[in-house]
């Protein structure tokens, strides 16, 4: 079995005296699909800002790709292909929309050294990204000029901008139609045919499942189920978790 | 515009301001001009960190005076260094400290970034005014030569002479920073600094190439200051009107932009020239507070960005 591109070994977070995340271990595969769920509170955005480096772990190790990441600046985990959604969209006020998704592609792809874009090669990928997410008209606009709905959006073009190996859909479907949320999802499976490996993070159930090739769900800061989704979903301790006794 | 033709542009409106100057041959024109376009060159370098990057710098006078001091210093040790090899020292002076104040402070956001630049006014200052050998609390007293080098005429036309071409770069740095990779950085970080991270943007290392660009062009501009007053002590060279004026400029001309600092300096230091002479030289400090109250409430954009939504 070869090695998985994302490692983590008993990861650990604390803010004072509030265990955030406890000796969370988990693996993903390279081109792997995987949903994660917990209840609000959970730990989950706050494993991912482990992860991309916005927050400092307190305990255990991640690697990507082989190597450790403990140390690493979160810009130094974007170059090294990691890619994040916020899920409270941040977006660059005073850039335009175009200009949100040059940052990326000036300071992560360009970067790496090889498949650099220059001049007119810059305009007409952000051109794509916005399109793929169906923002292509309102390039010129300024993000306070959006709704949160599309705000999202940007957040996730943003994201695949860096052209990440591993992209984390932080929330990116809440408050979406039904039509939103199947273009979303279709987008992501494009993104996975790219080889994209991709950690879903996602209330909306519906899109977890048609989306997941594996569930992993935490619960007050632990792990308490990880596997095929019809399994997990079935699993008593998450019916509990979600459901109450 | 492309940079070069931008360049020829400024030259060439820096070389028939100074011809016109030439022709009048007023000394008083000169050193009132030399006045507005010191603060071009201020407002220039604290735009560059507090406009581009949104670290809001109060410590200028602490860069200024760095500048300012090293000639001091250079011309008790060699008085005939040229004036602007002093501009380069004093540049590298200041840009130094304003590296190691990066280090320091950029892990500080807002307003306690905010506080530190300010106490490091205060302690610059305070080292000034003990340091016995550029005069102390006395002061130091500079003679400038009758007869300006090269250009010939009054000294004061060659002061003007040195500002107008540190002008001429510092707004060249400024505007081409704006059109490339590191403007669209700088923005980020001011935008959203976490976000700009996530983005692959090393805000670290963008927010001490602002602080040293900026330090050490406000160094540059501090150095013929010995030369302009004769006499240099800390009251005068640590004066607050210099970092009032530095920030109010670019406020009120607008800070998303090169040209907001030069609207900003020539609007406000010609108008403060202005009531210098003809009413009072207390109340022309007036003039700044009052304009960037006005322009914070009413137009926080400034006067370039006025323009722009218009436009839009």
């Amino acid at each position: 079995m070869m090695t998985p591109l994302l490692q983590i070994s008993g990861l650990g977070k604390r803010f004072g005296g509030f265990t955030a995340l406890q000796a969370i271990d988990l693996d993903v595969q390279e081109g792997e699909r995987l949903g994660l769920i917990g209840p609000n509170g959970s730990g989950k955005s706050t494993l991912v800002n482990c992860i991309c480096g916005t927050l400092r772990h307190d305990a255990g190790s991640v690697r990507f790709g082989g190597k450790t990441l403990d140390g690493l600046t979160a810009h130094q985990r974007t170059r090294g292909g990691l890619a994040r959604s916020f899920q409270l969209p941040r977006p660059f006020g005073t850039l335009s929309l175009a200009e949100n998704l040059r940052i990326p592609i000036l300071y992560a792809v360009n970067a790496r050294g090889e498949g650099g874009l220059a001049g007119s090669a810059i305009d007409a990928r952000c051109r794509d990204l916005l399109s793929e997410v169906g923002l292509a008209d309102k390039a010129h606009r300024l993000p306070r000029d959006l709704t949160q709905i599309e705000m999202r959006k940007l957040e996730l073009a943003r994201a695949m901008a860096a052209q990440p190996k591993l992209l984390f859909a932080d929330e990116v479907m809440a408050g979406l139609s039904h039509a939103e949320i199947d273009e979303i999802i279709a987008l992501l499976f494009r993104l996975n045919g790219q080889g994209v490996t991709v950690i879903m993070i996602e209330h909306i159930m519906r899109a977890v499942m048609q989306f997941s090739q594996r569930l992993a769900v935490l619960v007050a800061g632990r792990k308490i189920a990880d596997g095929k989704p019809a399994d997990v979903v079935r699993d008593a301790e998450v019916v509990r978790a979600y459901l109450g006794e | 515009m492309g940079s070069v033709p931008f360049v020829l542009a400024l030259v060439c409106v820096a070389a028939a301001l100074f011809a016109v100057g030439r022709w009048l041959n007023i000394s008083y024109a000169f050193f009132a001009a030399y006045v507005v376009v010191q603060y071009i060159v201020l407002g220039t370098a604290w735009n560059i960190l507090g406009g581009y990057t949104g670290y809001v710098n109060f410590g200028i006078t602490a860069f200024f005076a760095l500048g300012a001091y090293s000639s001091v210093v250079l011309y008790k040790l060699v008085p005939s260094l040229p004036l602007p090899i002093m501009m380069v020292v004093g540049g590298i002076v200041a840009g130094l400290v304003g590296l190691g104040t990066g280090y320091l402070t950029l892990r500080l956001r807002g307003v306690f970034f905010s506080i530190a630049t300010l106490a490091l006014a205060v302690v610059v200052q305070t080292l000034i005014t003990n340091w016995d050998f550029v005069g102390g609390a006395r002061g130091a007293y500079v003679l400038r030569p009758r007869v300006a080098p090269l250009i010939g005429g009054d000294y004061i036309q060659y002061l003007f002479l040195l500002m107008l071409g540190l002008c001429v770069i510092v707004l060249t740095v400024a505007r081409s920073i704006e059109h490339s990779a590191l403007g669209y950085g700088f923005a980020a970080i001011r935008d959203d600094e976490g976000a700009a991270e996530a983005s692959g943007v090393p805000t670290l290392r963008l927010k001490l190439i602002a602080t040293v660009l900026s330090g050490g062009f406000m160094g540059m501009a501090g150095a013929p200051l010995p030369y302009y007053v004769t006499y240099l002590d800390p009251a005068s060279g640590f004066s607050l009107n210099y970092a009032v004026n530095a920030i109010a400029m670019p406020l009120i001309g607008g800070t998303s932009s090169w040209l907001g600092p030069v609207v900003g300096a020539v609007l406000v230091g010609g108008l403060q020239e202005y009531i210098r002479v003809t009413i009072s030289s207390a109340v022309n400090v007036l003039v700044a507070g009052v304009l960037l109250v006005v322009f914070v409430v009413l137009a926080p954009e400034g006067i370039v960005g006025l323009f722009r939504r218009r436009r839009r």
